[in-house]
């Protein structure tokens, strides 16, 4: 065990899969001399050499369109998009070739796209998106969402593991900011299975990403009240862990919903329907969604906090929960 | 549009003891044509699972009962015909002075468990158009204030949480005292409520503000709440734990699981089991096969033999063929022979019976155990093909296993088991009456009978009787 932040653990995992499978390359723009914008990367070229750290021209239907073909060829690359915004230029090679291969053809596609996501840092509308629901809609593709270092390095390993495309968003607002033990070994974290980031009795917050701290901080605050709010850190949308957020909502009955992902098509509406279908009985109050409104992301840093749901969002909403 | 006449289709009889039925697939949606007699929905019920034809020629206008659904039989499932009842809508919009009081008992009535309710819903949900006008009449009742008050507002909204809770434990949520917004009754003051003691729910009277609130039980009940007097609280929902999955059972398996255990809880099981030289009939069956089948599509299976022999003896043995009947001793001149069937996917069992199996010979036997299997798995048969046996095969050996206790099937008196057919070493004697060991197929077979009825002598005599018939197949006699 040693102290990682999100980003180290990110690293690390990667570069322990490289170094145990040779099957396994990474492929983006500037992830090899440069080390990646964010320095995920940073001396991979160094041990592996430039033909197993590539740098991509600045063409993500380029990136993605390759990693489909090695993945094809027994491969099994990472790609980087160097912000998840941009993946919607490999929106095609994704869904509709690699999301389907495997349907179409039988055809395993091991392929991992790595997504820095998330703002919080005036990153503006093109480097600060959460695009996790447009691709969890999609069938085919794996929708992965680490909110701890211990979990992005494990989830990680699954996802390179897996035979099918994952798409796993880290969340650059936790990079450096979250700082937590991690086992040294290699293991991995299989998807499906939430976490229970806290346990609580009165209310249920089911979560993903960065907002599990804005989660956590708000149930701090409402420690004071004898309010005591259950955390779930959903960890992957696709598969979800249906199981555990329908026990949590049996517990306590009263749900909050948080993503930072804007509002209406959000993955938070899944889980509300969901819950609705199949726990109705056991509500005690209306499902209660927070999330970003439906705009794009504002680059002043006074917008983007009332973009993003903050402490005080999260406080209102389950205070207005514990209420009901 | 249509200005047919409507035609209603209900959930059929199917056969005198069955009392409901799941809808389980409308083949039809609402808006398609159909003709008269053409399959519109499929129904589970614990006898058979089968289509039900459409009674009249039109346009499905309604669907009233959804796929899941278990109602009583006489339901109305849908309209063939007619203009749809209250826009189209299942549930009449209630009338105007809707009550929150109202809208609480319904809530809470929708959220009690089974299918009783399901099929108080579909008849709720049944156009009542003289119902209507008569509603606001009773309406005035419950609000004994002025119907402006407003003061109810908040707590007179019941959430599904807690309907559940107040129907699971018999309480009435207007006695409780609500901590919630606006005075509503929350999960926790429900729970609180439950866990200091409920009083006993006054009879069919929830309009009865004046009664003294919440008063502590006097008796000291600490743990338990005192049982409600009214409805027993209906069973815990079942929950999963980790790793489990839940998947609600069938009518069948309802069927099966009610069956079994009135089966243990009538009779006393008791079995005795035999070995049986099969030599001769595995002969003649590899002699017959080629020509049954050449001639009649027919393959004469050991079960076949078995039959056959069975019915046979037990003309000697009406007992094992009978029944009891209260005081009375039942015996019969026919053999009605039910034969345990599993169903394709391995979740059901169904014993369609062959009707006077004495009136058959091999041949027949053949015909009639292939076609009532076949439509025992295309859920093809009618219910009066699944009722009245008076004995009952089951053929457990096809996987290999050589011995069983099945249960018997009420309110017959006894079950033969078939098993596998093994070679296996067997002492007999050669020309010169010495013994040797030779190499027979050998097949065990078990009768498991009701004591009360059929004892231990008997039983072994039969068995006996049944073997010797077997081991010296008489093709002339069958």
């Amino acid at each position: 065990m040693a102290e990682k932040t999100y980003l180290q653990a990110i690293s690390d995992g990667l570069r322990e899969e490289m170094r145990r499978d040779k099957r396994v390359f990474v492929i983006g723009e500037d992830v090899g001399v440069y080390g990646g914008a964010f320095k995920v990367t940073l001396g991979f070229q160094e041990e592996f050499g430039a033909w197993r750290v590539i740098d991509a021209p600045l063409s993500e239907t380029a990136i993605v369109g390759g990693c489909t073909g090695a993945a094809i060829m027994g491969m099994r690359p990472v790609a980087e998009m160097q912000f998840a915004d941009f993946i919607s230029c490999a929106w095609d090679q994704l869904v509709t070739v690699a999301a389907k291969q495997r349907w179409r053809a039988g055809t395993p596609i091991p392929i991992t796209v790595r997504l820095p996501s998330g703002g919080g840092f005036s990153g503006g509308p093109f480097h600060s998106q959460n695009p996790e629901s447009s691709f969890a809609h999609i069938p085919g593709l794996k929708v992965i969402c680490p909110a701890t270092p211990e979990d992005a390095k494990g989830l990680l390993a699954s996802a390179i593991q897996d035979p099918n495309p994952c798409l796993y968003f880290e969340h650059k607002h936790l990079y450096r900011r979250i700082k937590a033990e991690v086992p040294d070994e290699r293991y991995e974290t299989p998807f499906g299975k939430a976490r229970i980031h806290q346990e609580g009795d009165d209310l249920s917050v089911i979560t993903w990403g960065a907002m599990v701290y804005t989660a956590e901080e708000a149930a701090q605050q409402l420690d004071g009240d004898g309010v005591s709010v259950e955390i779930l850190d959903l960890r992957t949308l696709i598969p979800w862990d249906k199981q555990a957020v329908l026990e949590s909502v049996r517990k306590t009955s009263k749900v909050l919903v948080l993503h930072e992902d804007t509002h209406t098509g959000g993955f938070g509406g899944e889980i509300a329907a969901t819950i609705a279908e199949e726990a109705f009985e056991d509500l005690d109050a209306p499902v209660k969604r927070i999330t970003a409104p439906d705009t794009p992301v504002p680059f002043s840093p006074q917008l983007e906090k009332a973009f993003i749901p903050q402490v005080e969002d999260v406080v209102a909403g389950l205070r207005d929960l514990a209420e009901y | 549009m249509a200005t047919e006449t409507a035609v209603d289709v209900v959930m059929p009889q199917m056969g005198v003891s069955v009392s409901e039925g799941t809808v389980t697939k409308w083949l039809k949606q609402e808006g398609e044509q159909i003709e008269a007699d053409e399959a519109l929905l499929e129904i589970s019920t614990d006898k058979v699972d089968t289509e039900v034809p459409s009674p009249a020629s039109g346009t499905l206008t309604q669907i009233l009962v959804q796929e899941g659904e278990t109602v009583e039989v006489g339901t109305k499932l849908a309209q063939i015909g007619g203009a749809p009842a209250a826009n189209g809508q299942a549930q009449p919009a209630p009338p105007e002075p809707a009550t929150a009081e109202a809208t609480a008992e319904s809530a809470a009535a929708s959220s009690s468990e089974g299918e009783t309710l399901t099929a108080e819903r579909v008849a709720e949900a049944a156009p009542e158009p003289p119902l209507a006008p008569e509603h606001p009449a009773a309406a005035p009742e419950p609000a004994g204030t002025q119907p402006g008050d407003g003061d109810r507002d908040g707590k007179s909204f019941v959430s599904p949480v807690v309907a559940r809770i107040a129907s699971e434990h018999g309480v009435d949520p207007n006695q409780v005292q609500g901590s919630g917004r606006g005075g509503r009754v929350t999960k926790k003051d429900m729970l609180n409520f439950i866990e200091e003691g409920a009083p006993a729910p006054a009879p069919a009277a929830p309009a009865a503000p004046a009664a003294p609130v919440a008063e502590p039980a006097e008796a000291p009940a600490p743990a338990a709440p005192a049982p409600p007097t009214q409805a027993p609280p209906a069973p815990q929902p079942v929950v999963a734990e980790t790793g489990e999955q839940l998947e609600p059972m069938t009518a069948m398996r309802r069927g099966i699981a009610e069956h079994m255990r009135r089966s243990l809880d009538t009779s006393a099981h008791v079995t005795s089991a035999i070995e049986v030289d099969m030599s001769r009939v595995v002969a003649i069956r590899t002699k017959l096969k080629k020509e049954y089948e050449k001639d009649y599509g027919v393959n004469p299976t050991y079960l076949s033999f078995v039959a056959r022999a069975t019915v046979e003896t037990l003309r000697e043995y009406p007992w094992i063929n009978g029944e009891i009947r209260g005081e009375q001793i039942v015996t019969r001149n026919y053999v009605n022979l039910g034969f345990a069937v599993e169903l394709a996917d391995g979740k059901g069992l169904i014993v369609p019976v062959l009707k006077h199996a004495e009136g058959l010979n091999l041949l027949g036997i053949a015909r009639g155990v292939t076609d009532i299997a076949q439509r025992a798995r295309d859920k093809k048969l009618t219910p009066d093909e699944v009722q009245g046996g008076t004995f009952t095969i089951t053929n457990p050996g096809g996987y290999g296993t050589f011995h069983g206790t099945p249960v018997i099937s009420q309110p017959q008196a006894a079950i033969l088991g078939t098993y596998a057919v093994v070679k296996r070493p067997w002492v007999i004697q050669d020309d010169r009456g010495e013994d040797v060991i030779a190499i027979r197929p050998i097949m065990n077979l078990t009768l498991t009978y009701d004591h009360r009825l059929v004892d231990g002598a008997l039983a072994g005599r039969f068995l006996r009787d049944l073997r010797e018939k077997l081991q010296t197949w008489d093709e002339a006699a069958y």
